[in-house]
């Protein structure tokens, strides 16, 4: 049976009170939400904030929470309503108030997610270049670079299955350890001896693909938080990728200079027999060893920095 | 024979059929090599001896005939071809290397410096070592590197045209052969401590990082460090 022209204005207005009280439920649970997203939970989202980007990565998880928690409560709260109060009692004659045709609903919904999705895309861009790569692999020529006069230079050499680490300021030494100072501009130089490997340094927000022959760039800034950091291969590369993983180290920087220096006095006679830095090397791929040396010209085709 | 009874034997059929072929599937999976256990004597608690020999071909009776391969000498004297190693923590491993397989250089020269024996040197034919130049000489073997431990110890190799060059382990004395001693210590923290070998010998594979390189038994193993 039909509704008749009085039920009908009784269910619009009742719809209308319906929506504002589930407008006002979601206005306030919303609230409650974003701000434990930004305030309570936030600060402790991963991967912390040991570095620039680590923090950036912080910050940019936090935002895109806080965003989608209101479109999550709109869902749930709807539902919840819908479940506690639309449903068939045993008088009900017919449905309630359709939604479609409902130009206000869809626009409202249309321009809703229209904004949501154009924010998203320009506050992610902005962030990528602000944040200069916010510690991803830029490629061999990286368009974001940092404004710092003294970086430290890091290369990273992945090989199978561990990582090594030559500092091209410090007498090109390689190491099987990383400690950073604080408080300091990183340029990594990601690259690869064998497989494609990728370099996560998960508290420094840094990852960057390790590709044979080529240089991967990656930037952060550490902060004055000192403490440990896991560096994990990210890229499935055989046999042994779980086991490939290190440890580093965030330390003031007298305590980094005094470590670099030891270092540096330690490999010494290693660090004779390396090939000259350079950004990329190419090892022999005769199969059975076979040293590595600078891409295309074995004599040349050294760096400094 | 009857409906029921049909549906029956290709039920049971394909019952047996799936129950074979994941015992086959899993069984190679949890397929290992031997452990040998190295203990201390009596005389003296806090170390133990472990000899080891690598050989450039393991020979027949083992599963990748034509791979190089390490060996040990367990408890009877007998040499098993394994890669897996249990010694007891906080224990003085005095090791003894007997090198049969060709060198060359090292990829990375990196692998040539000795890291984590006691003294971070070995003893090389009788004469003490910290550091390999493998592009000089016969260049180097193998190497024993366990991340963990911070160990890394290049072996020397040989050439491989030496009149008593061994063709198949394990080999003899009487083989031309390197021998190389060091000493490192287990720790506290009983762990199963992954190692390898940096020397891309996986010779066919890419980057000679395949085959024995990438299977326990061959150039990949652990030091089971135990309470």
């Amino acid at each position: 049976m039909a509704m008749t022209e009085a039920e009908m204005r009784e269910r619009k207005e009742y719809a209308k009170k319906a929506g504002w009280k589930i407008f006002a439920i979601w206005l306030v649970l919303s609230l409650i939400g974003v701000a434990l997203v930004l305030y309570v939970w936030g600060p402790h989202m991963p991967p912390g904030d040991m570095t620039t980007s680590a923090a950036s990565q912080q910050f940019d998880f936090k935002v895109l929470t806080a965003m989608v928690v209101p479109v999550l409560l709109m869902v749930w709260v709807y539902g919840a309503w819908s479940l506690i109060n639309f449903h068939a009692t045993k008088t009900d004659r017919g449905d309630g108030i359709p939604l479609r045709g409902n130009r206000r609903v869809q626009g409202i919904w249309y321009v809703a997610s229209a904004a949501l999705v154009l924010f998203l895309a320009g506050f992610g861009t902005y962030e990528l270049i602000n944040g200069n790569g916010v510690g991803s692999g830029e490629g061999p020529s990286p368009i974001w670079k940092p404004t710092a006069k003294h970086m430290l230079v890091v290369q990273v050499i992945a090989q199978q299955w561990r990582f090594t680490y030559r500092w091209p300021q410090f007498g090109g030494m390689e190491t099987t350890s990383i400690d950073l100072p604080a408080n300091t501009t990183i340029q990594f130089d990601v690259t690869s001896l064998d497989v494609i490997h990728d370099f996560w340094a998960y508290q420094l927000g840094v990852k960057a693909d390790a590709n044979p022959d080529v240089n991967n760039v990656a930037y952060t800034t550490t902060s004055n938080q000192l403490g440990r950091f896991t560096v994990r291969c990210d890229e499935l590369c055989g046999i042994w990728h779980g086991a490939m993983y290190n440890y580093g180290h965030v330390v003031s920087k007298s305590a980094f200079y005094t470590w670099a220096s030891n270092m540096e006095a330690q490999n010494a006679s290693v660090t004779k027999l390396l090939p000259p830095f350079a950004t990329t090397y190419t090892p022999s791929y005769s199969g059975a060893g076979g040293g590595y040396y600078p891409s295309y010209d074995p004599n040349g085709h050294a760096v400094t920095y | 024979m009857n409906k029921g009874a049909r549906i029956s034997i290709v039920l049971v059929s394909a019952a047996v059929a799936v129950g074979l072929i994941l015992f086959g599937i899993f069984g190679y999976l949890r397929t290992y090599p031997p452990t040998v256990v190295f203990t201390p004597s009596p005389t003296q608690p806090h170390t133990v001896d472990v000899t080891l020999q690598v050989a450039p071909d393991v020979g027949p009776g083992h599963a990748h005939p034509s791979w190089p391969g390490w060996f040990a000498k367990n408890a009877q004297g007998k040499w098993v071809q394994t890669t897996l190693y249990q010694v007891p923590e906080r224990t003085y491993v005095h090791v003894t290397v007997y090198e049969y397989d060709s060198g060359g250089p090292l990829r990375n020269p990196i692998w040539g410096k000795i890291t984590g024996t006691v003294g971070n040197d070995a003893v090389l034919n009788g004469k003490t070592v910290s550091l390999l130049n493998a592009a000089q000489g016969f260049g180097v073997g193998h190497t024993i590197v366990a991340p963990a431990l911070n160990l890394s110890v290049p072996v020397w190799g040989l050439s491989g045209n030496e009149k008593t060059f061994c063709q198949t382990g394990p080999c003899t004395l009487s083989n031309a052969h390197n021998v190389e001693t060091f000493t490192f210590y287990t720790g506290n923290h009983p762990h199963n401590y992954r190692w390898q070998c940096f020397i891309p010998c996986g010779a066919g594979y890419l980057n000679g990082n395949g085959g024995p390189m990438a299977t326990t038994g061959y150039m990949a193993g652990f030091w089971k460090v135990v309470a």
